[in-house]
């Protein structure tokens, strides 16, 4: 893939398929980052805002993701309140019903409320994170009760019982859950394809799939869109993947 | 209401508040959707919209490529879950025996492709499956195989994405194998040994048992994710050639937000549901029978 993102325009479609570039060219990169010149004119792909689109929303579901589920999966664990096992066992039946179900009422009701073609449309649902709240409070389980009640009779408010006693023993849980959260949010597609119309919103999913529609014969491009797509989700778990892959690996015992 | 009963609903209100809001609403709404003719005139103005009982079902019952993406639907399950699970499984075991060397470096790059998004992947093996300049097909000439029309081909195109997808998804059940793998107690497969068990009598009676319920799960999830296909086809064929890659999702896509017929298409989106919930259902039961459960 990189290889090929690399070669002049065509190379990669002259027989027998070359394994190497003839030269190294930067071509592609220019034209599908910077502009690209049809009949004269200048034309962008609207990659690189799409790109940072992607970022921004990606960061900010996984911000919001994490405030939100993670002290949802403390009280699900050690919080004792009513209705809290009657709501668990709700929780868990509903990762059975595929999301596709909700995806054509949820955009008519954002329909409604003119949250279509905007990132409040698109990162509201991400923010359900069912699976999340599980996670946390599988993780929170394996905390000694006793802990909790030494805080609270020496006089910690619950606010601070979590913050300072839980929090911490909780940060490879909450790194794994980041990790998950925003390559979820990166990679995901069919929800930002229903939800965003408009090309200056894009995400780079929807972005390349646009150009892949209209450009299958440009191979050398595509690659260079893939390289661009890829690279960076691809560093983000190499640096981090102790954690994400202990988390798989602890989770799924227990599961 | 004690201090922690209020700490209780503030710590998990919110998300649960949103879960209703885009999950648990919507989906009672679909049900409702599904019986009516909502459509792009019920767009425009809501008195369009009429009540068709299951008018919608019956429609789809006599569509044509409905039963064609349903069909589809099946195969890629059928064929694609044994293909992931099996494949993942057994690298999961090689990657278990102590005389292989460099685990964590072949568990990441193996790893790798499932954090990867689906389209810059699908674009780069759409790419491989050219029929006269991809990789795949240069390959198999070396090997005197005649080129192969991967995605142009109906006869092909369904096993072509398929070899993609479990490319893309065996890294995370390979995760969990290994994960379940580490808990088969080792002492009864040195039992076993000693008592001559051969190599597939110890995976068959010690192995398979301990690691069940890890495969039962993963089977399920599989069923549900291969049931739910929908960007491959979308970036690599557009459901071609001759409509044999359409899923039941990209024919709800297509159906929903490429015609309107939003009611026809929350009827789709209920008959995968039931799918989905069926399969998960029969499965529960053979792992209750197998105790596994």
């Amino acid at each position: 893939m990189v290889i090929v993102s690399f070669m002049p325009r065509g190379e990669s479609t002259t027989l027998p398929t070359p394994l190497w570039p003839s030269r190294w060219s930067g071509e592609n990169y220019y034209e599908l980052l910077v502009r690209r010149q049809v009949d004269g004119g200048w034309f962008d792909y609207r990659i690189v805002p799409a790109l940072l689109n992607s970022l921004g929303v990606a960061a900010i579901s996984t911000v919001l993701g994490l405030l939100l589920t993670v002290p949802a999966g403390y009280a699900f664990a050690k919080l004792r309140f009513r209705g809290r096992e009657r709501l668990l066992q709700l929780l868990i039946a509903s990762l059975v019903v595929p999301g596709q179900v909700a995806m054509l009422p949820l955009f008519l009701i954002f329909k409604e409320l003119g949250l279509v073609n905007s990132y409040a449309g698109l990162i509201l649902p991400s923010l359900a994170g069912i699976f999340a709240v599980l996670f946390v409070r599988q993780a929170t389980l394996a905390i000694p009760d006793e802990m909790i009640d030494a805080a609270r009779i020496d006089g910690a408010s619950e606010g601070r019982v979590f913050v300072h006693i839980v929090l911490p023993l909780l940060v490879p849980i909450v790194v794994t859950l980041a990790l998950f959260m925003f390559l979820g949010s990166w990679n995901d597609f069919l929800w930002p394809l229903i939800v965003l119309a408009d090309q200056h919103l894009y995400t780079l999913p929807v972005a390349v799939a646009a150009i892949a529609r209209e450009h299958a014969a440009d191979g050398e491009l595509m690659m260079a869109a893939a390289v661009v797509t890829t690279i960076p989700v691809l560093l983000l778990f190499l640096t981090l993947q102790r954690y994400y892959l202990t988390g798989l690996l602890g989770g799924s015992i227990k599961g | 209401m004690t201090r922690q009963e209020r700490a209780g609903w503030l710590f998990s209100g919110p998300v649960l508040a949103i879960i209703a809001f885009v999950f648990v609403l919507p989906t009672i709404l679909a049900l409702g959707l599904s019986v009516t003719d909502y459509s792009i005139y019920a767009l425009a103005d809501w008195a369009n919209l009429r009540f068709v009982g299951l008018g919608n079902f019956n429609e789809l019952l006599s569509t044509p490529l409905f039963w064609r993406a349903l069909g589809n639907t099946m195969l890629f399950a059928t064929l694609g879950v044994p293909m992931a699970i099996g494949t993942s499984l057994f690298v999961a075991l090689l990657l278990n025996d102590a005389t292989v060397r460099w685990k964590p470096l072949w568990r990441v790059l193996l790893f790798a492709p499932y954090v990867t998004s689906i389209v810059a992947t699908a674009v780069v093996w759409r790419f491989l499956f050219n029929e006269r300049f991809g990789l795949i097909n240069r390959a198999l000439a070396a090997l005197g195989v005649a080129p192969v029309d991967w995605l142009g081909d109906p006869h092909t195109s369904i096993p072509a994405i398929l070899i993609f997808v479990t490319w893309k998804v065996f890294g995370y059940n390979m995760i969990v194998f290994t994960a379940a793998l580490s808990a088969v107690p080792g002492d009864l497969m040195e039992a076993a040994r000693l008592d001559g068990a051969s190599r597939w009598g110890r995976f068959r009676h010690v192995t398979l048992p301990a690691i069940g319920p890890t495969l039962l799960l993963a089977t399920v999830m599989s069923v549900a994710g291969f049931l739910q296909i929908f960007a491959e086809p979308y970036v690599m064929t557009l459901g071609g050639p001759a409509q044999s890659t359409t899923t039941v999702l990209y024919f709800m896509f297509d159906e929903g937000f490429k015609w309107w017929n939003l009611g026809q298409a929350s009827a789709v989106a209920f008959i995968l549901f039931l799918m989905i919930l069926a399969v998960t259902i029969v499965q529960t039961r053979i792992g209750r029978r197998q105790e596994w459960l």
